[in-house]
C-alpha cells in the first residue's frame, strides 16, 4: 500500500538516484572529450566563472569547457528531458506504446518549418525559428492525425497501433523530403551537412543563447505536464473512462498537445530532429517507477538528460576525432528498442 | 438521485438516433435499458453521462441539468461503465481503482486515508481486494470489469450507468454484477442484451430504432407482444416460481421469414 501511495519513499529514492546520476552524467560530460579536462580543472573554472577565487586555469582548457562541452551538456539534458516528457504525453494522450515526437513526424515537422524559417527567410532570428518549428510540428500533428484517423475509418477512441505508425511514417517522410527540398534549392555549399543535422540531430556548435531557450521551456513544458498528471492517469481506460471522472477530455489534450509540440519544436529548432529519444525513455522510466504520471513524468524527465548527455558522450568518442550527429547514436539503441516494444505491445493487444 | 430525461433527440451525420426519448427514474431505483443493435441504448446512454450532446431535449439529476454541472461535479454524482475499456499500461488493480477518485482529487486536495478506505472498501465490494497488486492486464474478463465497477465505486456517485455491464461474462459473474446492480442504493441504469436479467431491475425501458417505444415495470414491459415486435423473435415464456417471475425462452419469428 505504502509503495503506491503519493509521497511513498521508493519513488523519492528512485527520483533521488536519477539526480545524482544526473549530475554523474553531466560530469562526465564535462571531463570527457578529445582533451580530458580532470574534475579539479573544471571545479575551478566553475568558481572563476561564478566570480569565486580560484587558481588560473589554462585558457584553452577553460575555453573548452565554459564555451563548449557545458552549454552542449546542459542543451543535450534538455533536449533529452523535453523529448521523453513529449514521449509521455503522446504515449498517454494517444494511448499507443509506439508514440513518439520522432516517429509521430512531429520533429520532422518541426525541421521544416525551422528550415522554411532559416532559408526562405521570414527573418532568421532563433526564435523566430522555432516559431516556425512549432507551426511545422501542429502541421505534421495535423495531418499524421487526419491520416491515422481516417486510415481507421472511425471517430473517437484509441487510434490503432498500425494505423498510426503508418500515418507516423508517411508524415514524417513527406516532411523530411520537404525539407530536403528547401535546402537543395537552397544551392548552399553546407547543403548536405545541414540535412543531415535536421534529419538526424547534432549538438555541435551549442551556444549559451541556446541554453537560455531550451532551459526555460524544458521547465516550462514540466511544470505544464506535471500540472496535468492526474489527467495523463485517468487516461489509462481511454478518454472516454477519462471523461466519465471528470477530466476535460478535449482542453486537456489541446493543452498538452500544444505543448508537445512547442517542445519538440523548440528541441529541433536547436538541436535537429534527435529520434527514439521520446520513444525508449519513457519505457524505460516505466519499467523502473511504475505507470504513475506523478512519478514517471519527472523520472522520465530525469532519465531522458541523462540519456542524451549518455548519447552525446558516446557521439564524441566513438570514432576518434569525429564528432557523430547525436541521432545516430539515439538511433543505434533506439531501433532495436522500438522492435522490442512493438513485439511486446502486439503480444499485449492480441493477449 | 433521480434522473429525469427529458424529450432527447440526437441526429449523428443526419441521421437520427434518439428521437424524443423522455424517462423518469427515481432515486435508488435501478432501469434496464433494452432494444436491438442499434437501437440507440449506448447513446442514450452516453447523453445521460453527459459525454454527448443532444440536439434537444435535457437531461436533469437531482436538482441540476446536466449541462450546467462542470465535468468535474458531475463526476462526483454519476458514474460511468463503458463496455470493456482496455489499457496497454502495466497498471496494477489497485492503481486502477484509485483513478475513480479523480473526481475528488486536485493538487491541492492529494490522496488522503479516507481516500484510501473508500478504495479498500469498493475493491472489497466487488470481491478484488486480493488482486490489488495484480496487473489489471493478467485478469481474466470478469475480473477486469469487476475492477472497472469498483473504480466508478470508488468514485462514489449517487447515479451509476452501467453499459452492457454482463458483456462476455460467465453466468456466474453476470448474476453477481446483477445481484449487485439491484443491491446498490443508488439510482443505476443499465443497458442489457439479456432481457431475462432486466426482470431483476425496477424498470425496463424499450429502444426500437431510437424511440421509446415501451417503459414500465418489468411485468408490463417484458411481454411477448413489446418483445416480438421488436426484437422479431418468438417469446416462450416459463413461469419460474423460485425466481417468482417468467423466464423467456426465445425462437425465430414465424413472422419474419
Amino acid at each position: 500500500m505504502n509503495r503506491l501511495t503519493f509521497g511513498g519513499l521508493a519513488p523519492a529514492v528512485s527520483l533521488f538516484g536519477a539526480m545524482v546520476i544526473l549530475l554523474a552524467a553531466v560530469g562526465s560530460a564535462l571531463v570527457i572529450g578529445e582533451t580530458v579536462i580532470p574534475l579539479p580543472t573544471i571545479w575551478n573554472v566553475l568558481k572563476l566563472e561564478f566570480g569565486y577565487s580560484a587558481p588560473e586555469v589554462n585558457p584553452i582548457d577553460h575555453g573548452i569547457l565554459w564555451s563548449y562541452r557545458l552549454p552542449r551538456a546542459i542543451l543535450a539534458m534538455a533536449c533529452g528531458a523535453s523529448l521523453a516528457l513529449s514521449g509521455v504525453v503522446l504515449q498517454a494522450l494517444l494511448r499507443n506504446p509506439l508514440s513518439d515526437p520522432y516517429i509521430l513526424g512531429l520533429s520532422a515537422g518541426a525541421s521544416t518549418g525551422a528550415v522554411s524559417v532559416a532559408i526562405l527567410g521570414f527573418g532568421a532570428g532563433v526564435l523566430s525559428l522555432s516559431g516556425g518549428a512549432f507551426i511545422g510540428a501542429l502541421m505534421a500533428f495535423g495531418f499524421v492525425a487526419f491520416l491515422a484517423r481516417m486510415a481507421k475509418g472511425e471517430g473517437a477512441g484509441a487510434t490503432s497501433s498500425l494505423a498510426l505508425l503508418l500515418a507516423g511514417v508517411a508524415g514524417a517522410q513527406l516532411f523530411h523530403a520537404l525539407t530536403a527540398l528547401i535546402i537543395a534549392k537552397s544551392a548552399d555549399a553546407n547543403q548536405a551537412r545541414a540535412i543531415i543535422f535536421w534529419m538526424m540531430g547534432n549538438l555541435s556548435g551549442s551556444r549559451w543563447q541556446d541554453v537560455y531557450l531550451a532551459v526555460p521551456v524544458t521547465m516550462l513544458g514540466l511544470g505544464v505536464i506535471f500540472g496535468h498528471f492526474r489527467a495523463l492517469d485517468a487516461m489509462t481506460f481511454g478518454r472516454e473512462a477519462a471523461q466519465s471522472m471528470g477530466i476535460r477530455t478535449s482542453a486537456v489534450m489541446t493543452i498538452l498537445i500544444g505543448t508537445t509540440a512547442l517542445l519538440t519544436a523548440i528541441m529541433v529548432s536547436l538541436s535537429g530532429a534527435i529520434g527514439f529519444v521520446g520513444l525508449v525513455v519513457p519505457h524505460a522510466a516505466r519499467f523502473l517507477v511504475g505507470v504513475r504520471h506523478v512519478v514517471l513524468i519527472p523520472a522520465a524527465a530525469l532519465a531522458g538528460g541523462v540519456f542524451l548527455i549518455m548519447a552525446d558522450i558516446v557521439s564524441r568518442v566513438l570514432i576518434p576525432g569525429q564528432t557523430l550527429p547525436i541521432g545516430v547514436v539515439t538511433a543505434l539503441v533506439g531501433a532495436p528498442a522500438f522492435a522490442v516494444i512493438l513485439v511486446r505491445s502486439s503480444r499485449a493487444h492480441s493477449g | 438521485m433521480r434522473i429525469l430525461v427529458e424529450d432527447i433527440s440526437l441526429s449523428i451525420q443526419g441521421k437520427p438516433i434518439l428521437q424524443d426519448v423522455s424517462l423518469d427514474i427515481a432515486s435508488g431505483q435501478s432501469l434496464a435499458l433494452i432494444g436491438p443493435n442499434g437501437s440507440g441504448k449506448s447513446t442514450l446512454l452516453r447523453v445521460m453521462a453527459g459525454h454527448i450532446c443532444a440536439d434537444q431535449g435535457q437531461v436533469t439529476i437531482g436538482k441540476d441539468r446536466l449541462c450546467d454541472l462542470s465535468p468535474r461535479n458531475l463526476a462526483q454524482r454519476l458514474g460511468f461503465v463503458s463496455q470493456e475499456a482496455g489499457t496497454t499500461d502495466a497498471i496494477a488493480v489497485e492503481d486502477a481503482v484509485k483513478l475513480g477518485r479523480t473526481p475528488w482529487l486536485s493538487l491541492l486536495s492529494p490522496f488522503r486515508g479516507e481516500d484510501s478506505r473508500i478504495v479498500e472498501t469498493a475493491m472489497s465490494e466487488m470481491a478484488i481486494s486480493a488482486y490489488g497488486k495484480k496487473q489489471f492486464n493478467t485478469l481474466s474478463g470478469g475480473e477486469k470489469q469487476r475492477v472497472h465497477i469498483a473504480r466508478v465505486l470508488a468514485q462514489t456517485p449517487q447515479i451509476f450507468l452501467l453499459d452492457e455491464p454482463t458483456n462476455h461474462l460467465d453466468i456466474r459473474h453476470q448474476i453477481a454484477i446483477i445481484d449487485w446492480v439491484i443491491r446498490q442504493k443508488s439510482t443505476v441504469a443499465m443497458a442489457v442484451h439479456d432481457l431475462n436479467h432486466a426482470f431483476a431491475c425496477d424498470r425496463v425501458a424499450v429502444l426500437h430504432g431510437g424511440k421509446l417505444v415501451a417503459f414500465g415495470e418489468p411485468s408490463e414491459v417484458l411481454v411477448p407482444d413489446v418483445i416480438e415486435t421488436v426484437f422479431q423473435v418468438a417469446v416462450h415464456p416459463n413461469f419460474a416460481a423460485q425466481l417468482n417471475r417468467p423466464v423467456l425462452a426465445f425462437s425465430k419469428s414465424a413472422a419474419a421469414q
